[in-house]
């Protein structure tokens, strides 16, 4: 493909608001994983949650999407000058020409699940201010985010599970590519909800610790929430030392709804697909940032199409157990973070991680390394077997 | 500079309220038959085993339906297609089921369910059923979802060159939902989409942006479908393919953006 720039990018975790709140704790290796109190959950778990959600205000004219995704929507757009940016790129390009590919899992899902609570004792019926279009539907963000900016061109979500918000830069990089618009607001926004925490206690993938990638003793995720965004546009010459997004791969492991494929393959074949788009081999890559949930299953599955391509050369390491697994945001998240390795020249470590398992070959970070990075590789698979892989670079 | 979004088709699936079909949505769409008003009727799925095929959800019922036999119709490998599905909402029933026992003090909810409530349930149960490694996108626009899956499915063949199966379905929510959502049955449309003409190719489409409005089709309850569902958007796009008519036809979109088609015949 024809790289592509990030003009513009943000992160919004429980590790903080904002790039340098992510800069610091990943230098650092702070994780934001707390003992889970959300809502009226009751799990012995733990969580990733970001500070004050809540206590943002949606503008009155777009009261009806208020609801816990979409004010970290708006808190991540307007963080880092983010919106800013944005504005900036509608003016020179007009309100038709800038799209929005947003990803996530559940959306405002959390809202439904409140208004089941106050269901009409004798009808059943659901309460008048409860708005399902702009809150609980998976477009809600996407919609919400393209009537913040007044936009008036394409939009879409993209919900695949755990891998829909790296999904979107491939798809908005086809936009891009065919010309059909001139920038792109791509991203993800999850919140925490009870249908991700009891759903993923159900099938006995949340631990009762902080995540552990990629550690012998894993045994299970810590489920967070995350906005991430980032503005793309084609750049003919872009600035040296800019970002740019320079592959997608995409797979499917067509082998079961909530276990990866046991040899990796489809994940192995997203890392092709995305090397081969960006025209680059396995031994061009300086860091991978791996999907790492911290289940048995995913880290086995995952570590073994790493060591297929890539053997035991690149560093690698998963964030999870920084920002938690930030399920349908998870895929923008850990392409930012990329991003400030390409810029800042670290590799962050894995907090939580302390013996890694020696059954997976791999050249595991557990503690934040310097170094320079020119290209890095992120991975994203999720639920239904859906995988994709991202090369971002540094331009020359 | 734009590179114009178009592929030719190759087959088509289709099952609505109704019309079981693509042969029998075509004899009425192109009023050989009348459209009589009953629930859509879905196939058991045989491609999956019987035990599977018990168990599948009406979408994952409805989308093998429409994508398998979009694919007959073309006579593609279904294991060897990209595919593109776009839905406004998941499995309505599964969600209901979800939210209600959340609301209760019991939450220890089916993992089955949960796996089930993700928006690419269907897409999954697709490549399993198909074997497909191939990419598969899947989207949600609400009520603009067809045309946000025309054109990334488009993109994928004008850029990768290779054929994509879009497949757009909706189902319906259960109460309390209902009266949210009201999509009133299941419905979808698939196509087989490729970058180059064939001697099985169909028709050319050729996808622009536009503010026309979308023209509403001349039957009461044909156009009561395309508005009340949202994969339906497609019927007028799908009139001219039934009655073999070249021009171009505007579908609703996403406000105020519109998508001109632009069909060629074969």
């Amino acid at each position: 493909m024809t790289p592509l720039l990030l003009s513009a990018y943000t992160a919004t975790t429980c590790l903080g608001r904002g790039l340098d709140a992510m800069r610091e704790a990943l230098r650092n290796g702070r994780s934001g994983l707390v003992p889970c109190a959300f809502e009226t959950v009751q799990l012995d778990t733990w969580m990733g949650e970001v500070a004050a959600v809540d206590a943002e205000k949606l503008p009155e004219s777009l009261a009806t999407y208020d609801c816990r995704n979409n004010r970290l929507t708006q808190m991540g757009l307007e963080t880092d000058g983010f919106a800013e940016r944005v504005r900036e790129a509608i003016a020179r390009y007009g309100k038709t020409r800038v799209g929005v590919f947003l990803g996530t899992s559940t959306a405002g899902i959390l809202q439904t699940e409140l208004a089941y609570r106050r269901r009409d004792p004798e009808t059943s019926a659901l309460p008048d201010d409860f708005h399902y279009r702009t809150t609980h539907n998976s477009f809600s963000l996407a919609e919400f985010t393209r009537d913040y900016f007044g936009l008036e061109g394409m939009a879409m979500a993209i919900s695949t599970a755990c891998s829909s918000s790296a999904k979107v830069f491939a798809a908005a990089a086809r936009q891009l590519e065919l010309g059909t618009i001139d920038a792109a607001i791509v991203g993800g926004v999850d919140t925490l909800c009870l249908t991700t925490l009891y759903g993923f206690a159900s099938l006995q993938l949340t631990s009762t610790q902080p995540c552990r990638p990629y550690d012998a003793a894993r045994n299970g995720i810590s489920i967070g929430e995350g906005a991430a965004f980032a503005l793309l546009e084609r750049c003919a010459q872009p600035a040296a030392g800019s970002i740019l997004l320079l592959g997608t791969g995409e797979s499917s492991d067509a082998y079961h709804m909530s276990s990866p494929h046991p040899e990796g393959l489809g994940a192995k074949m997203a890392m092709e697909a995305a090397l081969r788009s960006a025209g680059l081999t396995a031994g061009d890559i300086d860091y991978i940032n791996l999907h790492g949930t911290s289940t048995p299953a995913n880290d086995a599955a995952e570590g073994k199409a790493v060591v297929a391509l890539f053997g035991n050369s690149v560093p690698c390491s998963s964030t999870k157990g920084a920002t938690g697994h930030t399920l349908g945001a998870a895929g923008a998240v850990e392409a930012i973070i990329c991003a400030l390795t390409l810029t800042d020249g670290f590799m962050p470590g894995s907090p939580g991680t302390e013996n890694v398992d020696p059954a997976i070959p791999v050249d595991y970070l557990l503690k934040t390394r310097d170094g320079k990075v020119s290209h890095a590789l992120t991975n994203s698979f999720g639920f239904g077997g859906s995988n994709c892989s991202l090369i971002l670079g540094v331009a020359k | 500079m734009s590179k114009p979004l178009t592929a030719w088709i190759e087959g088509i699936g289709f099952l609505a309220p109704g019309m079981p079909d693509w042969p029998t949505a075509r004899a009425i769409l192109r009023g050989e038959t009348p459209l009589t008003a009953a629930p859509s009727v879905l196939p058991a799925p045989s491609i999956l085993p019987p035990a599977e095929r018990r168990r599948a959800s009406r979408v994952v019922k409805l989308t093998l339906a429409i994508g398998l036999e979009a694919a007959a119709h073309a006579g593609a490998d279904v294991a060897t297609l990209a595919t593109v599905f776009s839905a406004s909402g998941a499995d309505g029933h599964n969600c209901h089921a979800l939210c209600e026992q959340l609301a209760t003090d019991d939450r220890q909810i089916s993992p089955t369910r949960f796996h089930n409530s993700v928006h690419n349930a269907a897409a999954g149960y697709w490549g399993i059923a198909t074997g497909a490694m191939a990419p598969c996108q899947v989207i949600c626009a609400y009520d603009a979802s067809f045309g946000a899956g025309l054109i990334d499915a488009l993109g994928q063949v004008v850029l990768d060159r290779q054929p994509t199966l879009l497949i757009a379905y909706d189902s319906e929510y259960p109460e309390p939902l209902f009266a949210k959502r009201p999509v009133p049955d299941v419905a979808g449309v698939a196509l087989l989409l490729t970058p180059e003409r064939s001697e099985r190719s169909l028709a050319s489409i050729s996808v622009t942006p536009a503010i026309t409005a979308a023209e509403p089709l001349a039957d009461a309850v044909l156009e009561s479908l395309r508005l009340s569902i949202p994969a339906l958007r497609a019927l007028p796009l799908l009139q001219k393919l039934a009655r073999g008519e070249a021009g171009k036809v505007c579908l609703d979109y996403l406000p105020p953006m519109q998508l001109q088609v632009d069909i060629g015949l074969c």
